[in-house]
């Protein structure tokens, strides 16, 4: 088992695809011979060849949109789109194409196919280089929403979107490309879609968490665990469609509850962890549900570090909800 | 060919002026009645609509010589990426009008099981002719992307795709045209510019000489056809399909036509085009055209025209006693084809749908009508 950056891990997991299965390919801005700006696609060109793992021209709804049409006829296509702040203008293209192929075809013409991007802030890439966009993403029928936190979960993830029959938007934490490394087995294998992580078990409060929120709220589990308080960290890794009843579960072992994303607070997705678990465990519940979020504002540059949630404001929460 | 000068091949006395046809009778004969045939599907649809029988449809009068002559150019192992206007392209490849009337009334039979509007088709046989989406141009770099899979495992068959003069401002037209020219990709485009988008004329979609002109900028062959002539379609769709076959890439084929209809049932076109229009364009009918070609071929009389409006007369009669009277689809279609595997938080909204249901009876279904 060799250990792997997650971006390393990203790579090793197309590669994995590549190799096992011909109809994959590779395509985006600059994933070509460059390797991608991040350099997660880095040696795919050179192994593959130019028709499998190319570059586009400049336009996320071509890129998407090419994409279905690849899927359609029988390829396996993961698009890239350079950072998820660009995807906006594909968003009609993943939301009212790929997501719908299926169901208005009556299953006659599906889109097998894998959007990769990175997502998330924490490298100064202030309003457009550091969104967190799938909210809106998970209110799409039809579209399944991906986030690893670890190595091992993001190539096991990307190869379990790779080979799932439906269209996967795979939203990769810029923030932990680098930062994380971990254990990564070689060759394929996969880690299932709409299955949770526990992360660290706990009796006291549960987090609940995905993609750069995880480490973060690892160190604030740390931190309530000198000050007596054990948290349960469960790493929802498949948004849409979400393992709901490991959710509900998972509130019910301590009846205290914090959720935690980047994402803006108002709408988010915290917003329906929590609904979920007052529809279904109120009683079980010793303490109002605390989110804690990015602020309700476009994704600030310079004071970017007071915008993202860090392991002051999720350990504040703990110890709110702990102590109520 | 050219950009901005209008190729036409059916002359007004019926001639076509040495130009080799290469068709046989049979051939020519199909395509007549596939006219025929595409303009009673659509009265049928209108009437039906009118009665309140279904709740929408799309008007193909005027239309019909582009849909078929650019049908006549392709074989049934291409793909079509066909706008919601394209009744005659399904029926000349012989989608049978029942699957196409089971769409419009939305029935259990619908390939789309009901959650499309109607003529919202997809079909996979006999010829690919793919889902059909409302927003304008999404469909065209899809069409490039198939063909993209086409070249890359070396098959010799194209993708085109058809969309209107207000297409050509959509987004997808602009990714569409440039993917397609950049790969090389064995795609058509055709244009069906029936000089409407709705209500906006091609006066308010565009300052350009003409829409095929624009395939110049994204590097390729522009061509301008007049698409009240089957032929002149033909031609110009055989040979984009020919280079488009060869590897050297797309071609971008505007057909002039003229919609003698509204955009839809919904619209009343005498809002907003002129009357003389209306007339000018009456006397252009493609059906009266193409009748002179095959009269001066002695392949037509009206004889011929009443034996085939008969048989088309008697097809969609069938058709829409056999759509009619097929029941609507059932409730757990509305929760299937969302994904392959129903997952289980829209398992446990069906079932709550269906306990509702038994507790409280069903829901109102409404009467259908498409409110504009």
């Amino acid at each position: 088992m060799a250990t792997l950056t997650l971006l390393q891990a990203v790579n090793d997991a197309l590669k994995t695809a590549m190799r096992d299965d011909p109809s994959v390919v590779v395509f985006g801005e600059d994933v070509g011979p460059k390797g991608g700006v991040f350099l997660a696609t880095e040696g795919l060109t050179k192994e593959f060849g130019a028709n499998r793992c190319f570059d586009t021209p400049l336009s996320e709804d071509g890129i998407i949109g090419t994409g279905i049409g690849m899927a359609l006829n029988g390829l396996k296509p993961v698009c890239e789109i350079q950072f998820q702040d660009f995807i906006f203008p594909a968003f009609d293209q993943i939301v009212s194409e790929a997501a719908k192929f299926r169901y208005r075809s009556g299953g006659q013409y599906t889109c097998p196919m894998v959007i990769r991007t990175p997502y998330g802030g924490g490298i100064r890439g202030g309003l457009y280089h550091s969104q967190s966009g799938e909210a809106y993403f998970c209110h799409t029928p039809g579209l399944k929403v991906v986030i690893p936190s670890t190595p091992h979960d993001a190539k096991g993830l990307l190869l379990a979107s790779i080979d799932d029959p439906d269209p996967v938007l795979f939203l990769e934490p810029k923030a932990l490309y680098r930062q994380v490394k971990g254990e990564v087995p070689e060759g394929k294998y996969k880690v299932d879609l709409s299955t949770l992580r526990t992360v660290r078990e706990g009796r006291n409060v549960t987090v609940f968490c995905y993609g750069a929120m995880v480490p973060v709220c690892e160190r604030a589990a740390v931190q309530a665990a000198e000050k007596g308080i054990e948290t349960l960290i469960v790493d929802l890794r498949t948004l849409l469609p979400l393992d709901e009843e490991g959710v509900i579960e998972a509130a019910k072992q301590t009846g205290r509850v914090v959720v935690v994303h980047e994402a803006p607070r108002f709408c988010g997705f915290g917003g329906e962890i929590s609904a979920i678990i007052a529809e279904n465990a109120i009683e079980y519940m010793e303490a109002p549900i605390a989110r804690v979020t990015g602020f309700d504002t476009p994704f600030p540059n310079t004071l970017e570090h007071h915008y993202m949630p860090d392991e002051r404001r999720v350990l504040d929460a703990i110890e709110h909800v702990h102590n109520y | 060919m050219a950009a901005t000068q209008l190729l036409t091949v059916i002359e007004p006395d019926g001639g076509v002026n040495g130009h080799d046809v290469g068709m046989t009778n049979d051939e020519l004969l199909h395509c007549y009645r596939t006219l025929l045939r595409t303009r009673a599907f659509d009265d049928t649809c209108m009437k039906l609509q009118r009665s309140g029988r279904i709740g929408f449809s799309i008007p193909n009068k005027g239309v019909e010589a582009t849909q078929v002559g650019a049908a006549s150019a392709l074989q049934k192992t291409d793909w079509l990426f066909p706008s919601y206007r394209d009744f005659g392209m399904a029926l000349y490849h012989g989608v049978p009008m029942a699957d196409m009337l089971h769409n419009m009334f939305g029935n259990a039979l619908d390939s789309a099981k009901g959650r499309q509007m109607p003529v919202h088709f997809s079909f996979v046989e006999p010829i690919k002719f793919v889902s059909i989406s409302s927003p304008i141009g999404t469909h065209l770099p899809q069409a490039v992307g198939a063909a993209y899979a086409m070249k890359l495992r070396g098959e010799k068959t194209v993708a085109v795709t058809s969309f209107g003069d207000g297409g050509t401002s959509s987004l997808g037209f602009h990714s569409g045209l440039n993917f397609a020219a950049v790969w090389k990709s064995p795609v058509v485009f055709l244009c069906q510019n029936n000089q409407w988008a709705i209500s906006c004329p091609s006066s308010g979609q565009t300052a350009s000489e003409s829409y095929a002109i624009k395939a110049k900028a994204y590097g390729m062959p522009g061509v301008l056809v007049d698409g009240n002539d089957v032929l002149a379609v033909r031609k110009a769709m055989l040979e984009a399909v020919d280079r488009a076959r060869k590897g050297l890439g797309p071609t971008l084929i505007e057909a002039f036509t003229f919609r003698m209809a509204g955009h839809s049932t919904s619209d009343d076109p005498t809002r907003y085009v002129p009357k003389e229009q209306f007339a000018e364009w009456e006397k252009k009918d493609p059906v009266l055209r193409f009748e002179k070609f095959l009269a001066k071929k002695k392949l037509w009389n009206e004889d011929v025209r009443a034996k085939y409006t008969d048989e088309a007369t008697a097809e969609i009669h069938l058709a829409v006693q056999l759509a009619e009277g097929t029941p609507r689809p059932g409730i757990e279609t509305i929760f299937s084809d969302v994904y392959r595997d129903v997952p289980a938080h829209i398992r446990k909204q069906g079932e709550a749908a269906f306990d509702l249901a038994a507790r409280k009876g069903d829901a109102s279904a409404g009467d259908g009508k498409f409110p504009l």
